[in-house]
This record gives C-alpha cells, structure tokens and sequence, in this order.
C-alpha cells in the first residue's frame, strides 16, 4: 500500500509539472486560437533570463518578477512583430511559424548559455515533508508542494481574470469572434498581443517552477511539453481547470501503469501516455471538461 | 602522316610524365605540403546538442596547434559538420567530407547509432575513422572493420568493473539498476550482467528503465527502493543521475550507489544532488574530473585551463566534455606527429594502430593510451573511485581490460 | 490545348534532364539529389493527405518509419531482394494508413494534428521495444544495394536512377489521381464536406483512403530510404522527422504536385546553407528562412509561382486586347 500512495504521490508531483506547462499552451489556443508550438522554448528562454539575473546576485523573488515582466513584454513583441504579418496566412503557416521561433529560441539559448546543464535554485526548502498516509510514512518534496501550489494560484488567477473583469471579457471574445468585436469597439490586434504575452508569462512560470527539478538546459522543455499536451488534451484545450487536472491525471496514471501493469513497466511508459491522448481523442475530443464548439454552416 | 603521328607521341608522352605525379600525388588525400585537412561530425543541435562542445574544444585545440607552427610544418584544416545526432545526416556529412572535401580522415564522430550507420562506408572507402566518441564495444574489430577505432574504454567493460566489484564485496546483495532505453544504457546493462555472470539472475531483483524524454524518474526510483535492492546501479545521464541522487536521499534509500562514468561530473552532478547525498558513491574513472579541486595544482589540469582560457573562452570550465575533448585532440596531433612526413591513410591508421604508452593530460595518473593492429582500442583501463564528500578518491588497483583478455 | 501540350514537353525536358545528372555530378551529389526525391515522394503523400484533403497530419515520419522497416527487415532477415519490398513497404502502409484513418474520422484540425503527433512520438519507443525484430537502439545496418545485369553504374547512379524511376510514377499516378474526379472530390470534402456529402461523396470512404494513400506513398519514400542509407535505427525516426516533412509540405505548396519537390529541395538543402553561414547558431538561421519564407510566400514555392505564372500569362491576355476589364478576368483566374 506504501508505494501506491508513494507512486501517486510522485506522480501528482510530475503531475504538477506538466499542468503548468499545460496552463500556458490552453491559455494561448484560448486567447488566439493558435497552438504554439514554440510555447516551452519561449518559457525555457525566460527561465534562463532569471538564471542569469540570479547568477548576477539578484535576490530569488526580484530576479522572478522580473523576469515575468521580461517574458510579457517578449510575448507582446513576438506576436506583433512575428506572427502579425501571417496573422491571416493558413493555419498552417502559422503553424511553420512558431516552428521557425522554437528552433530560433532553442538555439539561440544553446549559443548564449552553451548546452551545458546548470542548477537553478527553488524558493521552497529543500528538506521533504514525511505524511503519514494509511500505511507507512510518504514522502513528498517541499518544492513539489510549492510548485502544485503556484500553478493553482495561476488557475485561480487565469479564472478570475477571464469572468470577472472587462479585459477578459474583450479577450475572450476578441478570440472567439473577432468580427463582431471589432464592431464592439474591441482592439481585437491588441487583444492578441495580450493574449500572448499572458501566455508568456505563464510559462515562464512553469519553466521557473520546472527548473529546479529538471535541472536548466535548452532542452529543458522537450520532453515536458509532449506530456504537456497530453494534459491539454485529456483536460480540454478550452479549458484551463480541465488542462491542470489533465496534468495530474496524465502523472498519476503513467506512474501507476509503469509499475504495476509488468508488460508495458517502464519501458513504454511514454507510449502510454501517448495513447491516453489518442484514447481521448477518439472517445471525447474536446476533453474530458472542454466544451465542445458547434460549428454553424 | 608521320608528322601526326610524331605530334601524337609527343603529346601522349607529356600526358603521361604530368600523370605521373599526379598520380603520386593522389595517394595522399586531403594532404598538401602546407596543410592536413581532417574531417569530424558532431550534434551541434537536436537531442544531444549537449556534446556538440566537444566539437568546438577541438577546433579551438588546432588553432593552438596552427598558432604555435602545425604539426611538421603543416597547418590543420579541421572541418566538422552537425548531424543532429540522425544517422542519415551523419552519413550524408560524412560522405561529403570524404568525397567532397577529400579529408584525410575522419575522427571523433559522436555517438553509436550514428557511427554505425557509417561504420561499413568508410572502412570500403578505406578511409581512417579514428577515435569515435562512443562507448560501445563494436569499433574494436580491427579483423573485420581495420579503419576504425574507439577512444573511450567501452560501457561493457565498465559494467563489469562494477560487477566485479559487487561481487567480491556484496555478494549476497539483492541489485536494482535504473537504465536509459538506448544502446548506452543497455551496452552498460550488458557489460554489468554479464560480469556477474550465473549470479545475475539470483542478485539482480529489479530493473528500470526511462527515455531520455521522460522529465522525471522519481517514480523509477520509488520503484527501485520498494524492491528492496541493496545495491544500486545507476545508468543515466547526468540530468537524470542528479534526480537519482537527490530522491533516493529523500526517500531514505541508502544502497550502495554504482554510478556510471558519462555522470560522475561534480560540478553537474554531485553538486547540484548534494554533496551529502552523494557520500559513498563509487564509479570508474579514466579521467581527471575537471571540477574534482585535487587536481587544482596538477600541471595537465593547469594547461587545459589555461588553453581553455586563450582559445576557447565561452567553452564552460566545469564542463568534463570540455576536458575529453582536448585529450582527443591531443591524441590525434600525437598520432599525426607519429607519422612524420608519410600522411598517406594507410600510414595515418598503422600510426593510430602503433601507439605505445601514450600518456594524455587529462586521464588518470597510470592510465596510458596503447594499440597494436590487433587492439583498435585506445584507453583500457578504469580506476574504481569513492566520494568522500568533498572529491573522487581512486582505490584498489587500476583495471586493465586488456590484460584481463 | 497548346498549353497542355506545352507542359507535357515541359516535364519531359525535366526528367530528361534528370536523367543526365548521374553523368555529370558527383556521387555525393548524386546521393543528396536521390535524398531529395525520397522526400518528394513522402511529402506529396503528406499533400494529399493535407493540402488536398484537409486531414492535418503531424505524424507522416511515423508511415516513413514503417516502410524503411518493413523494408529493413524483409532484406535482413529473409533475403529478399530490395527491389520487392518497396512495393510491399508500400502495400503495408497503404493498410496501416487506412486502418489508422478510420478512427482519424472522427478527429479535426487541432485534434487530428495532436493524435497525429502523438503517433510520431511513440514511434521510437515502439521501435525499440519490439527489439527481436527491429534490432533495437543498435538498428539494422544493411547492404547498399549495386547495380543490377551488370551495368556500368556506381550504386549511387543506380539507386539515383531507381528512385527517379519511382518518382516518376508515383507522381504520374498521383497527378491522374488527383486531377481527376476522386481530386475533385477529396478537395470539395476538404473545403465543405457537409455539401461534398449532401452531393453524394462517400467522405468517410474517401477520407480513409487518402490516408491510406497518403501512407503508402510515405512508406515507399521509407523503403527507399532504407536502402539509400542503407541503416535503419530508431533515431533516424524521431519526431523531427514528421516536423521536417510537414515544413517541407508547407514551404513547397500545400496542394500542389510540383510543391513537394520544392518542399524537397527546401529541406535538403537548406539546413546545410544554413550551417555554412552561421556554425554557432545554425537553426537559428534556419527558424530565420522558415518565418521569412512564410512571409513572402505563405502559400509555398508552388503558390508563389502560380502566382508569378498567372499574372505572365494574364498580361498575355491583356496584350491581346481580348477583354477591356482585366478584374474580371483576375477574379477568373483565381
């Protein structure tokens, strides 16, 4: 029984990890309809301007902030400046786009910093707390907690900026039907930007939170946002709370089969997680709390 | 009609007597009297964009070379491509430097699905391929590949020196292994089973393995200790060595740690995994780990640093990649050194195949470089090290591979 | 009726021209060209599947893989000789392809893309677990294969030659395909397909074939691969491969035949440009001409030139004095 409530521990904790990650991509597809798939590049990139500030002597929470302040602005500047002029290209072009920033981003991080791996630090001590679960004593890490905690207070955040004040209102709509909020007054392009540069600093506090576990490397975010998208998509991509549950959900569930089901064990857990993906799709494409969009002809 | 015929002889015969040196000529590809153009392939991007710094250390290493006068009074022109670690790249690359950029040989390519994709090319286009950055076993086969060589001692090999130390000291001990699912972490795997031989089955209580993908491996580790393993054999890269560490101390798992040599980085491991929870670790070392401060005062670790500062300023000092690439480099200007003024291929792969005794800045002291024509592999011999805390300290005896064959 | 003539002497001067390459370039030249027409041929499949029919596919290095180990394998461990199992490879695919389009049905845009995506990234770890029959991590190392009857070609000639060969055929039944009514009908599933049924096109037959189609095609590209490289190993087939074809579709013209020998070309050749001017940040260098070239030409090489090729032949028509009102003839045209 220990190591069941220990698996399941862990994997709330990696769980964790994914639906912050899973946060900023269902947060850009909400606010610009768009996948981005340079989404974890850009977080890793601004959690490497914390590095560097923090290696430069700041404190931990100003080097943080900061660095917030940095990926907005970065996420406002990209989307104006790169994704404007294909703004009404073919998805897919847009799609090449973004393609074209992660391997710009990754790259350009591996010249600066080289690719050697680098320690970040966590704000959370670094002694585990011992629960006492039924039988026997769980371990889980203060940072883990900590992290869980942050990326519930974004979902909190993201909540209740998006019903209750007017901008997220004028997002919301400038994303759903550009058209009609024009006529209403809405800087549906500005909206955009926003969108973006929202989503910006949501991963780059995922990539803050995810550092220190994964230690900093440019490619910090590769393995990550594949899991990322499975959180989304078995949350929903229309749905923030759905994507953070999808996170804890995908991490219970691949560790729980990697150990007790012995054919599959460790060696396809990632094929499972996968075909949770596709198991989802299939059975309810818009997640398990997405809404599903009816299209009019 | 004589007269052509004459004009036809005189002109068949000057064709010939220029034919005749460039025919000469011919022999020595990728070598002129000024310069010996040499040729690489690294993964500069993509998956194990981490190693492409090795690349660079060398290149920065010939530009001393080239600085201080050459080798024999000849420039190198090192030319390296990136192969993103895709064997379809690595061959394309390396057919471009053999046939387009006619280098005189090809040396330190990265990585075993890679180099195997090229492994029967050059050997048909006998070309030398020499020291390949990997450590899996198959480039020591001089009967059936004789252009090719390894470098490092081979993951196998290792894998047994930690067998062969478990079995001596813990032979009662129940063995859990945590593996990356590719050919390093299966060569590793190899190399360990078969060193403890019958006794595998009965010690070895539970085996995990995890993609170079995955983002964590707590749960790999949970795993482990709930089987009750005593000992531990830990092969993974240093990302994923940092986690091991740092759980099992968390969770309160004490085995005896056997951590592979690719991870035993202080700087990128111990450190960041805590130097407490890293007590009592043991690994295999050939190399002076660069971050290890009982080398601080060494006169090998004092000229690498040196040279890193002069030509390589951006390479990382704590970076142990930065350290093994120099010594390959050293290496190759030894061997080209060796050859004198016959830089033919087959010279340059009977030199690379006659090193005696060669003794690298930056590998252990004792450790030294040997090949014959029936030994295609360079540095056989590992020293078993414990960390005390603060560094590496080497025990027992040196291990020879070779001897041991 | 000139015109059609006139393009059919057009493609025949190119494979003419093709064919006298092996003659006149290098080996390695040879090598990277016949690279360049296994791309072709996987990224028209990935057009059919795509540009033609809308079904987004993140996942078209998947059916590469398949076919570059069916045909692995097949020479491998039974001997048989390369030249069968490209058509096997492709017989395969086309199975698998349709199999793997049926619950593909159900899915769109995003959604389709994703699962997809997904199938590409379990790819290697699938590879490597079926270890008895793929060899594993260590891969199959195979035998290039020479030129047969003994003819005076290097390997590199003949399997240039080989590839050419298929290309060309693949392409002729590809364009008949496509040009004609079951064209016709993939397009109008993709820009309507309520109408497209309600006008009396099985979709969900058509949707699954072009998969299957689409696979096939991808799957000989694999099996040609196999022996071109003459290696197989997982990390041949990762996720950047099915990336790498999905740029290759877009920049050369989604919906378009001669598109994806652009797309080829594109993704051959620039990369290693872009290692030859920047050796610190080379991809970045290459994310640079992916954004610009999406800029310039955000319907690809083919829908730049159809552009370029229609406003020529509309000022023909203008000199002609044939109509006074050029717009309408503009919005002919398009």
């Amino acid at each position: 029984m220990e190591i069941f409530t220990q698996q399941v521990v862990s994997g709330l904790a990696t769980g964790g990890i994914y639906a912050s990650v899973a946060l900023a991509l269902v947060m850009i597809y909400q606010a610009t309809d768009v996948v981005n798939f340079a989404q974890g590049e850009m977080a890793m990139f601004a959690t490497y301007i914390c590095w560097s500030m923090l290696n430069a002597g700041l404190p931990y929470w100003g080097a943080f902030l900061a660095t917030l302040g940095f990926a907005f602005i970065g996420g406002v500047v990209i989307e104006r400046v790169v994704i404007r002029p294909v703004e009404n290209a073919p998805i897919l072009s847009i799609v090449i786009v973004t393609l074209g920033l992660l391997v710009i981003c990754n790259s350009v991080a591996g010249w600066i910093w080289t690719y050697v791996q680098k320690p970040f630090p966590s704000p959370f001590p670094s002694k585990p707390f011992k629960v006492s679960l039924g039988a026997g004593e769980t371990i889980i890490g203060a940072h883990d907690i900590g992290q869980i905690g942050i990326t519930l207070f974004v979902l909190l955040c993201i909540y209740l900026f998006f019903r209750f004040t007017p901008l997220g209102l004028a997002m919301r709509a400038a994303a759903q039907n550009p058209v009609s909020s024009r006529l209403c007054g809405i800087r549906v392009g500005w909206m955009l930007a926003l969108g973006w540069g929202l989503a910006a600093v949501f991963g780059a506090v995922a990539g803050m939170m995810v550092a220190p576990s994964l230690t900093l490397e440019p490619n910090l975010m590769g393995g990550v946002q594949i899991y990322a998208f499975a959180a989304a998509t078995l949350g929903g991509f229309t749905s923030p709370g759905g994507a953070v549950l999808g996170g804890f959900i995908v991490g219970v569930v691949e560790n729980l089969v990697g150990t007790y089901v012995s054919f599959i064990g460790t060696e396809l857990k990632f094929t499972v997680a996968l075909a949770m993906i596709i198991v989802v799709l299939l059975v309810k494409p818009s997640g398990l709390f997405g809404s599903t969009v009816v299209k009019r002809v | 009609m004589t007269r052509t015929r004459k004009l036809l002889i005189a002109v068949l015969a000057v064709g010939l007597a220029g034919l005749i040196p460039a025919l000469a000529a011919q022999t020595v590809v990728g070598v002129t009297a000024t310069e010996i153009k040499i040729g690489n392939t690294n993964p500069y991007s993509g998956p194990a964009s981490a190693y492409g710094t090795i690349g660079k250390v060398i290149g920065a290493y010939f530009k001393k070379v080239n600085d201080e006068g050459g080798i024999n009074g000849r420039k190198i022109n090192y030319i390296t491509y990136d192969d993103g670690y895709s064997p379809p790249k690595t061959v394309e690359m390396v057919r471009k430097l053999v046939e387009q950029d006619q280098v005189a040989f090809v040396f330190q390519t990265l990585g075993t699905p890679t180099n195997s994709a090229i492994h029967k090319y050059v050997n048909q286009e006998k070309v030398p391929h020499l020291f390949v950055a990997t450590g899996a076993t198959k480039w020591n086969d001089p009967k059936n590949f004789p252009w090719t060589m390894g470098f490092q001692p081979n993951y196998q090999t290792e894998g047994r020196v930690y067998a062969a130390h478990v079995l001596k000291n813990h032979p009662d001990a129940k063995v859990g292994i945590l593996y990356q699912n590719d050919d390093y972490g299966k060569d590793y795997l190899k190399g360990f089973e078969d060193g403890l031989g019958e006794a595998a089955k009965k010690m070895i209580v539970l085996k995990q393995s995890h993609e170079v993908t995955d983002p964590t491996i707590d749960s790999q580790i949970v795993n482990l200790k709930n089987s009750g393993a005593t000992v531990f054999f830990n092969i993974t890269i240093p990302k994923f060595a940092v986690q091991a560490i740092k759980k099992s101390h968390d969770i309160g798992w004490k085995p005896v740690h056997y951590l592979n040599n690719v991870s035993s980085s202080l700087a990128t491991v111990l450190k960041p995994a805590g130097l407490e929870a890293s007590r009592g670790l043991i690994t295999a070392l050939y190399m002076k780990e660069v971050t290890d401060p009982q080398w601080k005062n060494d006169k090998g670790f004092q000229d690498w640093v040196a040279f890193m500062k002069k030509y390589y300023p951006e390479g990382a000092l704590d970076d142990q990649a930065n350290g093994y690439g120099y010594n390959v480099a050293i290496l190759v200007a030894h061997t080209l050194r060796q050859c004198g003024n016959d830089l033919s291929r087959e010279n340059i792969i009977r030199q690379a195949a006659n090193l005696k005794n060669v003794e690298l800045p930056l590998l252990l002291p004792g450790i030294k470089v040997n090949t014959s024509p029936t030994d295609h592999a360079p540095i056989e011999q590992e020293q078993l090290a414990r960390f005390d805390g603060e560094r590496w300290v080497t025990f027992g005896e040196l291990f020879d591979a070779f001897r041991k064959q | 009726m000139t015109s059609r003539l006139a393009r059919h002497a057009g493609l025949l001067a190119v494979v003419a021209l093709a064919c006298m390459l092996p003659f006149v370039l290098s080996n390695f030249r040879l090598f990277q060209f016949t690279q360049v027409y296994i791309y072709a041929i996987a990224i028209l499949g990935l057009n059919m599947l795509t540009g033609y029919n809308g079904q987004f596919s993140l996942g078209h290095g998947a059916f590469y893989a398949v076919g570059a180990y069916v045909s692995a394998i097949m020479m491998d461990r039974w001997h048989v000789p390369y030249g069968w199992t490209i058509p096997v490879a492709g017989v395969i695919c086309l199975v698998v392809g349709f199999l793997f389009g049926l619950p593909a049905l159900r899915l769109e845009g995003l959604y389709l893309a994703l699962a997809t995506f997904s199938l590409a990234l379990a790819v290697p770890q699938i590879l490597k677990y079926f270890e008895h029959w793929t060899g594993g991590s260590q891969g199959i190392v195979l035998s290039k294969p020479k030129a047969p009857l003994g003819l005076p070609l290097s390997p590199d000639q003949w399997l240039y030659f080989l590839t050419l060969a298929v290309l060309v055929i693949l392409f002729w039944l590809g364009a008949n395909l496509l040009r004609g009514r079951v064209g016709r009908a993939i397009v109008a599933i993709r820009d309507n397909h309520i109408s497209a049924e309600a006008m009396g096109i099985n979709s969900a037959l058509y949707k699954s074939l072009v998969f299957g189609v689409s696979a096939a095609y991808t799957g000989v590209a694999g099996a040609l691969s196999a022996s071109v490289i003459a290696f197989v190993a997982p990390d041949s087939f990762n996720v950047f491969l099915s990336i790498t074809l999905l740029i290759g579709s877009v920049i050369g013209g989604l919906a378009s035949i001669s598109g994806a020998i652009f797309g080829a070309f594109f993704i051959q050749f620039v990369p290693n440009w872009a290692q030859d001017i920047s050796k610190a940040a080379p991809w970045a260098i290459f994310g640079v001409f992916l954004i610009v070239f999406m800029y310039v030409m955000p319907f690809g090489i083919a829908g730049a030139v159809g552009r370029i090729w229609i406003r020529m032949t509309r000022s023909r028509v203008l000199q002609a004095g044939r109509d006074p009102a050029p717009a309408h003839h503009a919005h002919t045209t398009t």
